[in-house]
């Protein structure tokens, strides 16, 4: 059997509604992928512990809180504390494009989507990237 | 870790190594060569897990009733690995996966392991994935295996079929009389929990089913199914629960009955492996040209596929 693409989305932070995690999530699982929803108010640690459970070749993350330039350094970190470097990042919110640049030039983001983004486009970038890490 | 053999994954699987064990049952999942010797290499390792299965309906409380088992096991020392078995699409192949949610107290936890697991669309189902999966965290060392299944149709015989002991959730409210009770189930149910035991009508559910287990034929030294009540949303009723899991399993280690058990999952196991590897050597056999002449044959009807198999399996 070929290899599905298995992707954590999670929602990190402490705002409330998950609507935007679970569209990607069933968007994902529509492009044919094995989505892992583990829900609200993700700690670093909690997602990095659930990416390596279920062994996933994506970890998406949706933060509206404007808490990503404290919470996906952190994410990176943990993911290289295990080994995980060949998990690919990829996050969805409000974020400027400063801090996006830096997210990817310095913390392990593959990619940015902010609210305009089209499945499409995130689905396709996934499945070109899986797996293969920081994106060069 | 990305180039792991079997080998070295297989060594540090059983040294406990929790990466190791992600990465195997990946490997597992996905199959081929280097899948059995994995499993070849840890096989002599398994047998150590209690092995619980737990089905039930959708939205039963399956899964809040394994993060509530599983804390109370956790709390008496032992370790755990879950194993949340949900359906794939049949339109796309991929899934979603959302039972970690209410296993999130487990969190933080090297005692605990959960995995999930999509069915995917595959010949005989989802046991053939699942025994492999159980024999991996079994083989890591985990004290107890439970194997969370939603019961629809095949599923739920065969998690019995790889669990010794099988829990079915019930819950008041979809209708209490007695048609509602699936057939079958009485038949694999070692233990009924009547969940959602807050809700009005738990009572009249767990009466009709002590009734129905009542009528059920039984010879006089087999074990009678249990029916308890439980609200695994406040961890109510998970003592007893456990307990009557271990009872159970005290009474299958009596006699030949762990052995029989074992043998109907052997049986079917070594079958499934059978046919998928006959499947496959028949389609690899002279680089592909025997199946696709086949094929042709059987399309201008001058062969049958029964005779176009025995010619297959007959192939040098
Ligand atoms: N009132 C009440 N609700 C409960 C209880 N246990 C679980 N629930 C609720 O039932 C819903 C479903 O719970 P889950 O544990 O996800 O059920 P499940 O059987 O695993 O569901 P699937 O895996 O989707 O089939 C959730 O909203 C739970 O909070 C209980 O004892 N009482
Ligand atoms: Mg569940």
């Amino acid at each position: 059997m070929e290899h599905k693409i298995r992707v954590l989305v999670a929602k990190p932070g402490l705002d409330g509604h998950d609507r935007g995690a679970k569209v990607i999530a069933r968007a994902l699982r529509d492009a044919g992928m094995e989505v892992i929803y583990t829900g609200l108010q993700q700690t670093p640690a909690m997602i990095i512990e659930a990416a390596l459970q279920e062994d996933v070749d994506v970890i998406g993350l949706s933060i509206l809180s404007g808490a990503h330039m404290t919470l996906l350094p952190k994410v990176s970190q943990l993911l290289r504390e295990q080994a995980m470097d060949d998990v690919l990042v990829v996050v969805g919110g409000i974020i400027s494009d400063a801090d996006a640049t830096i997210l990817k030039r310095d913390h392990g983001v593959a990619a940015v989507y902010g609210p305009g983004a089209s499945m499409q486009e995130i689905v396709s970038f996934i499945r070109e990237h899986a797996g293969s890490g920081r994106v060069s | 870790m990305n180039n792991l053999d079997s080998a070295t994954l297989a060594a540090q699987l059983l040294g406990g190594h929790r990466h190791a064990l992600a990465r195997a049952i990946t490997l597992a999942e996905t199959g081929g060569a280097e899948a059995r010797a994995l499993l070849g290499a840890v096989y002599p390792h398994t047998g150590g897990a209690l092995v619980v299965g737990v089905t039930g309906a959708p939205g039963a409380g399956k899964s809040t009733f394994v993060n509530a088992l599983a804390q109370h096991w956790r709390a008496a020392g032992r370790t755990i690995a879950i194993l949340a078995v949900d359906p794939s699409s049949p339109f796309s192949g991929g899934a979603i996966l959302g039972d970690r949610i209410r296993m999130q107290p487990l969190g933080g936890d090297p005692g605990v392991f959960v995995r999930s697991m999509a069915s995917r669309g595959r010949l005989g189902g989802i046991a053939h994935a699942t025994d492999d999966a159980v024999a991996l965290m079994d083989a890591a060392g985990f004290d107890v295996v439970v194997i969370e299944t939603v019961g629809a149709g095949q599923s739920e015989v065969e998690i019995a079929a790889t669990a010794p002991t099988t829990v079915v959730i019930e819950t008041p409210g979809t209708g209490d009389d007695v048609q509602s009770i699936k057939a079958g189930i009485l038949e694999i149910a070692d233990v009924f929990v009547v969940n959602k035991a807050d809700r009005e009508g738990a009572d009249s559910v767990i009466r009709n089913l002590q009734t129905m287990l009542r009528l059920a034929e039984r010879s006089v030294s087999s074990w009678m199914p249990p029916v308890l009540p439980a609200v695994a949303l406040r961890g109510e009723g998970i003592a007893a629960i456990a307990a009557t899991i271990d009872q159970h399993y005290a009474y299958m280690l009596q006699g030949e009955r762990l052995r029989v058990h074992a043998q109907a999952r052997v049986e079917r196991a070594l079958a499934l492996s059978v046919q998928e590897l006959a499947v496959t050597r028949a389609r690899a056999h002279g680089g592909g040209a025997t199946w696709r002449q086949l094929v042709e044959r059987v399309i201008a009807r001058q062969i049958d596929p029964y005779s176009a198999a025995d010619v297959l399996l007959d192939a040098p």
